[in-house]
């Protein structure tokens, strides 16, 4: 699937806090959840997010709370992808279980900036920075996550583990 | 093999496992709450199976906004209450209920050599134990209550190593702030922390929670420690179930290896907006940093031997003016200890304010929530830009006594500062 989108550029530890807000958390659609997308460290965000945008950050982007409502807030919201130097742990498991593409690359986080137009094949990993000209490539996902993400994501995965387990 | 490594080669039946593989773990307990699991429950529904696998290794806890703070969080708890009916998974029902992680361990339903996995980044909390055990999202969750089992790659594991004799008011909470300090908030990324060293040892089993608790901070899967006869003594008599213990091998296979000489360490404080920006009490006691709120409580601070050290120090010494002091027991037997124990009178006498066991401030939920400018002084876990409230308020982290040391001067103090009687737990 390619992707092509705005960049949104953030710093470093981007925490689920920041992400979604935890004083938002009663409630669990993703439409509501986007209203209040990054309001607290990116306020007018919501406003400013086109589909198809990407989100970047530096390192360890998603830490803090197991909070669903995180990734689910951004997809929402329209954001086609994440590109970060790391993620968090709970926060890169939520995010492939549901559907919504991450991709950690060093050089395109080195060589992007907020408002730079960014072309992106997750098919091949392949970042393509359409304002600068220039090509990254991110890290390959490791097999068995390759495997979850063209099951479906966790639900569908786990749908055909239960029926070969009844088989 | 390292513990954690032991732990899931037992649950994935194999003999061995190393950093890096993936695995499907058994899980012995999987636990949500209710905020967590509205969203689980609705993916669960998406697998088109009636029953979970067992409802006996489910648990769902109200904790975060309950008892309920408004129409939308009541409708969330009745979610979830209704799905443990229908399922016939243990509930626990606000008079019996606590926060989650300090609930789970006080019930026995988390023992040493368990794998058990939580719609909650602090189920880490229960590495305290000897259980390897882990946050993850609802989704993973639901697909783990219809199967029993969950894919995991195992992690490296960071040995830490506390030598040398603690000084009198640093507990467990300062140990973690000034590890969190030392390596950062993803120091530990994807990792398995193990603690140990003779001030390790010395820790009460409250002190060791709150480190497990915040393993996440540093961004690692767990958080772990040895069973030793500590752990035996809290667990033997609240288990309903056999359990196994699990030790490092000699040698292990750590990642790495991180030393400290804990007789360095004094009482922490984390500045905001970061878990990792801990600083030695001293030196932020001499900025004059006035308060308006002292929170003491949490999955992190809120168990028994937490209240008392705060009782050690609000005992004859009242609340400053101008300063509000919540407590917040973790459960309802820490408030029933605590009541019968004498605590909640010295609370009370003090000035502070005693609430029903809840998250309630910790997340900026209720109970306690901050007005722009607000500063807060809280033994809580995370005090990221608006976590208690409004984004433009401060929230500074800190152990029991350092808090309740602040609340009496109405500024950010040292322990030292307040003539108590006692000391930190050992
Ligand atoms: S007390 Fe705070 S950190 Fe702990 S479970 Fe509740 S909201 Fe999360």
């Amino acid at each position: 699937m390619k992707l092509k989108g705005k960049v949104h550029k953030y710093g470093a530890n981007v925490d689920t806090d920041a992400i979604i807000p935890a004083r938002y958390l009663y409630m669990s659609e993703g439409a509501e959840l986007a209203q209040h997308c990054m309001e607290d460290i990116d306020d007018g965000f919501i406003k400013k997010v086109k589909p198809g945008d990407i989100i970047m950050a530096e390192t360890n982007f998603g830490c803090g709370s197991s909070r669903e409502h995180a990734p689910l807030a951004i997809e929402a919201a329209g954001v086609s992808c994440v590109i970060a130097r790391s993620f968090a742990r709970i926060f890169f498991r939520n995010a492939i279980n549901i559907g919504l593409p991450l991709l950690e690359s060093e050089e395109a986080v080195a060589n992007t900036e907020t408002g730079d137009i960014l072309e992106v094949d997750l098919a091949t990993g392949e970042i393509r920075n359409n304002t600068r000209k220039k090509v990254f490539h991110a890290k390959p996902y490791p097999d068995f996550m390759a495997g979850l993400i063209s099951a479906g994501g966790l639900i569908e995965y786990t749908k055909t583990r239960m029926a070969n387990r009844r088989a | 093999m390292t513990l954690a490594e032991k732990i899931l080669a037992a649950h994935a039946g194999k003999d061995k496992v190393s950093a890096g593989e993936f695995i499907n773990a058994r899980v012995d307990i999987i636990l949500a709450n209710d905020i967590t699991a509205p969203i689980a429950i609705k993916e669960f529904r998406k697998l088109g199976v009636s029953k979970v696998f067992d409802p006996k290794k489910i648990v769902m806890v109200p904790d975060h906004f309950a008892p309920n703070k408004d129409i939308a969080s009541a409708e969330q708890v009745k979610l979830m209450h209704d799905f443990c009916e229908e399922q016939g998974i243990p509930y626990f029902e606000i008079g019996q209920m606590g926060i989650e992680h300090v609930l789970l361990p006080e019930k026995g339903l988390v023992l040493p050599g368990d794998v058990v996995i939580g719609a909650d980044s602090h189920t880490c909390t229960y590495g305290a134990v000897g259980a390897f055990a882990t946050g993850m999202g609802s989704t993973d969750i639901a697909a783990a209550m219809a199967t029993g089992d969950i894919w995991m790659k195992v992690p490296p594991t960071i040995k830490f190593v506390y030598h040398g004799a603690l000084r009198k008011w640093v507990s467990g909470k300062d140990l973690i702030l000034y590890t969190i300090g030392n390596i950062g908030v993803d120091g530990a990324l994807y990792a398995a922390m193990e603690f140990t060293g003779e001030a390790i040892e010395s820790l009460c089993m409250d002190s060791r929670f709150t480190m497990a608790n915040m393993a996440i901070e540093a961004g690692a899967k767990a958080g772990i420690f040895r069973v030793d006869n500590k752990t035996q003594l809290y667990t033997k008599s609240r288990a309903k179930r056999p359990y196994l213990v699990y030790e490092s091998d000699n040698g292990g296979s750590y990642a790495n290896v991180i030393e400290y000489d804990v007789a360095k360490i004094e009482p922490q404080v984390a500045l905001p907006s970061s878990p990792a920006n801990a600083r030695p009490v001293s030196e932020v006691a001499n900025k004059n940093i006035r308060i308006d709120q002292v929170i003491i409580g949490s999955c992190t601070n809120g168990r028994l031997d937490d209240l008392k050290i705060a009782a050690a120090m609000l005992k004859g010494h009242k609340v400053h003016s101008g300063t509000r002091c919540i407590i917040l027991p973790g459960s309802q037997q820490v408030y029933l200890d605590a009541l019968l124990g004498g605590l909640i009178e010295i609370f009370i006498r003090a000035g502070a304010a005693v609430s029903t066991p809840t998250c309630g401030p910790c997340l900026g939920g209720h109970m306690g929530v901050l007005a722009a400018d607000e500063v807060c002084i809280s033994t809580t876990n995370r005090n990221f830009v608006g976590r208690m409230g409004s984004p433009k308020s401060q929230l500074y982290l800190a152990s029991p006594a350092t808090a309740a040391a602040s609340a009496v001067m109405g500024r950010i103090a040292s322990p030292d500062e307040i003539a108590a009687e006692g000391g930190v737990c050992r």
